[in-house]
Formats: C-alpha cells, structure tokens, sequence
C-alpha cells in the first residue's frame, strides 16, 4: 500500500497530476452542467468561510448583523492596525519564520543524507533504518512530548525556539525520507557508477552527481512540511512558555482569547495569520499537491 | 549494466558503502532517535511509576492504569473522550471521505476544471486548524455569528441555533468542520487513484452497456479499495489526534460540559494543567494506552488492506 502511493507521488512530482489519457468521459450536456453547478457549489462552500473572514475584517460589527454576506463597500482597514499591534503578531510571525524555514531546512538536510544509503545500499542496516524511519509516519509522537518536555528543560531549551527546532527537525524526517528515498531509487545505477569510475567518492558522488537530479523531490519535501510545522499548536502550547517566544498558532490563541468579542478585529487577526500560507499556496501549488497525494498529509 | 569484468562494484553494491553509508545516515538517526524513538519509550516507562510533581518517587506497577478506570475524575471522562475521538472518526468518513470519493468522482470527468476544482478544494487544509477553529467559532457564534443572521434573512430564524454552545450539537460541528477543512485530501488521494486506473476497462464494460453508475460501483470502487484503506488509517490516526480544533473551539477542559472533549485533551489536561500529585503517571498511562491503541488499529487494518489487495490481484 505505501509502495503504491510512494510510486503515484514519485510520478506526480513533475507533473502534479498527469495529464489524462487524453479521452473525454461521455456525458449528456446537460448532466454535465448539473454536475459542474454541484462541483461549484462544494467550491462556494469550502470558500466562503475564508471569504466572509476577510471581507468581515473590514466590516463593522454593525454591518454585519444588518447583512451577513454583505460586501466591504467602504473597507474599514482600522481593525488591521489595531490587530497587528495589540496582537504582537509582528513576534509571533518573526518566531514562526525562524522556527520553520530552520527545522525544515535541518530535516530535509539530514534526510537527504539518509534516503541515499537507505533507498541504494543492500546491507541490512540500512533496511532496518528505513522501516524504522517509516514507523515514524504511524506513531502517535505527540504523546511523546512529557518525556521531550523534561529533556528540553534539563537543557534550558523551553521557550527556546532551538528546542522547537530540534523537535520538528525529528518529526519530518519520515515523511522525508519516504519521498526522498523513493526518488533516489528512480536514478538510474550507472550514473554512480560512471562517477566512481571518473574517480568520485561517495560525497563527490551524492553532492555532484544525485543531488541536482533530486531537486524537484526536495522542493515537495521542504514545501510540504512547511505546512504542517507552521500549523502547529501542539508542540508550542508545550514548550514555549514565553510570550516572546511564541508562535503564530499560540500567540493567536492569546489574542483570540483578549479580542474575541471585536469581531473585525477577531476576523483581522485570523486573516493576519492565514495570510503567509496563503501566499506559500500560490507559489507552490505543485509540490503541496504533490506532498498530499504522497498520502502522509498529517 | 553490471558484467562480470568488474566484480568490485557487485561486492559493494551500489550506494555509497557502508562505512560512508553510515556517516550518511548519522544525522537523521541521531534526530529520530533522541527526540522520537528514546521520549516514546520513555513516555511508556513513566506510567509504570509513581510521581511527585515532576520526580519518580516508587513503582506503580499498573496502579496508574487502574486509576484511569477506577478513581475521579478520570472514571467520567476516558469513555466519553473516547466516544468521541470515534465520533469524529466516524464523521470524517461520511462527510468528508464519502463525500470526497463522489467529487473526486465527479471531477474525474472533466480535464481543464479538475485542477481548479481540486486546489481550489484544498486551500482550507493550508490554514492553521487553530485559525479555523477560531474562524468557525465566530462564524457560528449565537448573536453576531454569519450563520444564524443568515439563516433569519432568509427566513429560516427557527433553524438558528447555539451550535457550539449546546451539548449536543457542537461534537457534530467539529466533526463537519474538520471534514471542511480535510476534503480535499481524500479528493486529490482519490483521484490519483482513479487517474490509476486502466480506461480500457471502463471503455469495455461501456461497450458491453454497463451505465455509468454500474461502472463506478463494479468497476471503479472495487479498484479504489487500496486508496480507500489508506484514507481511512490516515483518517482514523487524525481523528484520534485530534486537539487544535476542539481546543480553538471547546478550550482544555471540552466545553461546553465536556461535550468536546476528546483524548488528547484529556492528555494534556492531565499532563500540563493539572493541580494534583501524581498526575505525570496518569497522563503517561494515558498515552501509552493511546498510543497501543491507535497504532494497534492501524497496523491490524493495514494487514487486512493486503490480504484485500492479494484478494483483488487474484
């Protein structure tokens, strides 16, 4: 089963979604626009929520009882402001840049070094390091976190965006190298070959030789865990104790908890903190798709 | 092309060796195992001991366990937790992951819009779960929420409902808000599976004058049962992880009256909030249960999701 969805994730990361086999399905016209009014239904539906929250931001809560679905004829930018500075959304979203872009970076490094021998070398070591590595995508690791909490502690990490660091580091390394060392595996043999004839060692040969060829696996990988670690709400309520210290997801709680009664300002808030992934989204639709059809979405 | 002229890669294999191999594979082991592999044996070592505050003081053999089901407060809250940790498990399957299928279904028949339809599905699963629970908790809210001003407008006032504030309505609202935020995971898995599927099998049953609906359920489902296993072991591991969004909209303790109340709410309640001696030995015992629990589950369905796809190659 995992062999099947690492193989559909592997072909899909060039072409997200191959193009179909070039045949129209059948259909009565008319079924068809009764199907594609449904199809824009679900659309408006997984919409709207996201819409009402932006253009309520710039709404007044006036205006929004005298017209749930009503539009910002005249946007009302104040509660912006007002979120930005009384939410000190400015830190929070320093910390969860610095956090992410870093632990990401730290696993999907360590991960590429690992999915070379795993997905090439035949010893049994290795064997048993990758499927050691894959449980990781079935373990409940949050219920880890008392004995990670202790650790972090002894070491003065809490509320140490290191320790946060450390710990999504860990985390996304099964799902890197579940798709990492399934596209090592595509390259063909003899281009190793070919470089150890050429007199290459192992590091020559993985840096020179396989690491361009992976690049369109390791955008999927660093772009698909982004998602998950920005998201996160877990591990930060744990280990970071420190206003100063927290993230878009918990400082959001602090704010929501003070604010939540201002409704352009609660709507402000929310827009703020959906606003990077939004723009992630954009750039990347590719490789997040990709990532969610590689069927380890969580 | 390996030929017998050169008998030193064949003993090597391909690969960088094992010594370099191991260097390779140094880093990420030492990641996986100090903050993964070592805290979960450990979290399971700490259920077996007494605690005070946060130092071992004797060992508890299993008396941590028997106060799951024999001492407050934790005899009232580990069974409905858990009924509700499958309440959304059952949720996600009718709302989100049956739903999913006939979109994916659906959108299986257009080229140019599947794309759209299909990013345009997924863009709520980018936002934070804290972010959405928070934005549904407003849009749902009694007096100012969207949702009930605009069931008044159109005349459906009657409709209007606390519907995170009464008992028996809020589980259901997480269930279908976290089966909005998913749908479109089971939609792009779904149809990567379908996009798996020899045409000319649908094209021959269509000659023989199978209907469309005869083609999806003989032809199409059967076929996707691999994909449908694999959405549901992930569906379920989610379900049973479930924290941000009961949390954004129920807080620790599951309001209101515990009606949101899942596990790892209990989980952290216990570990991280409450006042009581002992309670690291109870939290751990929690987890490991949980753990073992959701692992067990996942690895049993995985076995019979193999011998089904033996049984479908056969």
């Amino acid at each position: 089963m995992t062999a099947l969805v690492a193989e559909q994730a592997a072909g899909r990361v060039d072409g997200v979604v191959r193009g179909r086999r070039g045949r129209q399905r059948r259909g009565s016209l008319g079924g068809r626009i009764g199907i594609q009014a449904m199809l824009w239904l679900y659309a408006a539906y997984t919409l709207m929520p996201l819409l009402i929250m932006v253009s309520d931001s710039l709404r007044t809560q006036q205006q929004m009882v005298m017209q749930p679905l009503g539009l910002p004829t005249s946007p009302n930018w104040g509660a912006y402001s007002q979120a930005w500075i009384e939410g000190h959304f400015g830190t929070y979203i320093r910390n969860s840049i610095y956090i992410t872009v870093v632990s990401v970076l730290l696993s999907t490094a360590c991960s590429l070094l690992a999915a070379y021998p795993i997905a090439r070398a035949r010893q049994w070591l290795f064997k048993v390091a990758e499927s050691v590595f894959l449980s990781g995508l079935m373990l409940p690791v949050y219920l880890a976190i008392l004995p990670i909490f202790f650790m972090l502690d002894s070491w003065g990490l809490i509320s140490n965006p290191i320790g946060l660091i450390l710990v999504y580091a860990a985390l996304g390394i099964p799902f890197s190298i579940f798709v990492l060392a399934s596209f090592f595996r595509q390259l063909p043999e003899e281009l190793e070959e070919a470089a150890r004839i050429d007199g290459a060692g192992p590091w020559r040969t993985f840096w020179h030789v396989l690491l361009p060829l992976v690049r369109p696996a390791i955008a999927t990988v660093v772009v698909f865990r982004f998602v998950p670690v920005w998201n996160d709400f877990f591990f930060p309520i744990v280990l970071l104790r420190n206003r100063d210290s927290f993230t878009i997801p918990l400082g959001l709680t602090q704010f929501f908890g003070e604010h939540q009664s201002n409704f352009p300002m609660a709507f402000a808030g929310l827009t703020i903190a959906t606003i990077p992934l939004v723009l992630l989204f954009l750039v990347a639709t590719k490789q997040i798709v990709a990532g969610l059809t590689a069927g380890m979405g969580k | 092309m390996k030929t017998s002229a050169r008998p030193r890669w064949r003993a090597t294999g391909p690969g960088p060796g094992l010594g370099a191999g191991m260097l390779f594979l140094l880093p990420a082991a030492a990641l996986f195992a100090v903050f993964i592999l070592v805290p979960l044996v450990q979290a399971i070592g700490y259920s077996f001991f007494t605690w005070q505050g946060a130092h071992r003081i004797g060992f508890a053999a299993l008396s941590n366990y028997t106060a799951l089901f024999t001492k407050r407060p934790y005899t009232d809250e580990v069974m409905p937790a858990l009924g509700h940790n499958l309440l959304l498990f059952a949720g996600a399957m009718v709302f989100q992951n049956s739903v999913g299928l006939v979109v994916a279904a659906l959108l299986h028949r257009f080229n140019r819009l599947r794309r759209m339809f299909q990013t345009l599905y997924t863009l709520p699963y980018l936002v934070s779960p804290i972010v959405i629970g928070y934005l549904w908790s407003l849009l749902l809210s009694p007096l100012f929420g969207p949702v009930n001003n605009l069931l008044k407008q159109v005349g459906l006032g009657d409709l209007a409902h606390p519907w995170l504030g009464d008992p028996k309505t809020a589980i259901w609202m997480i269930a279908l808000i976290t089966s909005w935020q998913w749908l479109g995971f089971p939609i792009l898995l779904f149809g990567a599976a379908m996009g798996g599927i020899a045409p000319e099998l649908d094209e021959a049953a269509s000659i023989d004058g199978a209907t469309g609906r005869q083609r999806f359920f003989h032809i199409t489902l059967p076929l996707l049962t691999p994909a449908i296993g694999t959405i549901a072991i992930l569906t379920f591991i989610g379900a049973m992880e479930s924290f941000p969004i009961p949390f954004a909209i129920g807080g620790s303790t599951g309001n209101p009256a515990g009606s949101t109340d899942v596990m790892s709410l209990l989980f952290y309640r216990t570990a991280f909030e409450s006042g009581s001696g002992g309670y690291i030995g109870v939290a751990s015992a929690i987890a490991t249960l949980l753990f073992l629990f959701i692992f067990g589950v996942a690895l049993v369905a995985r076995r019979l999701m193999d011998r089904v796809e033996r049984g479908l190659v056969r």
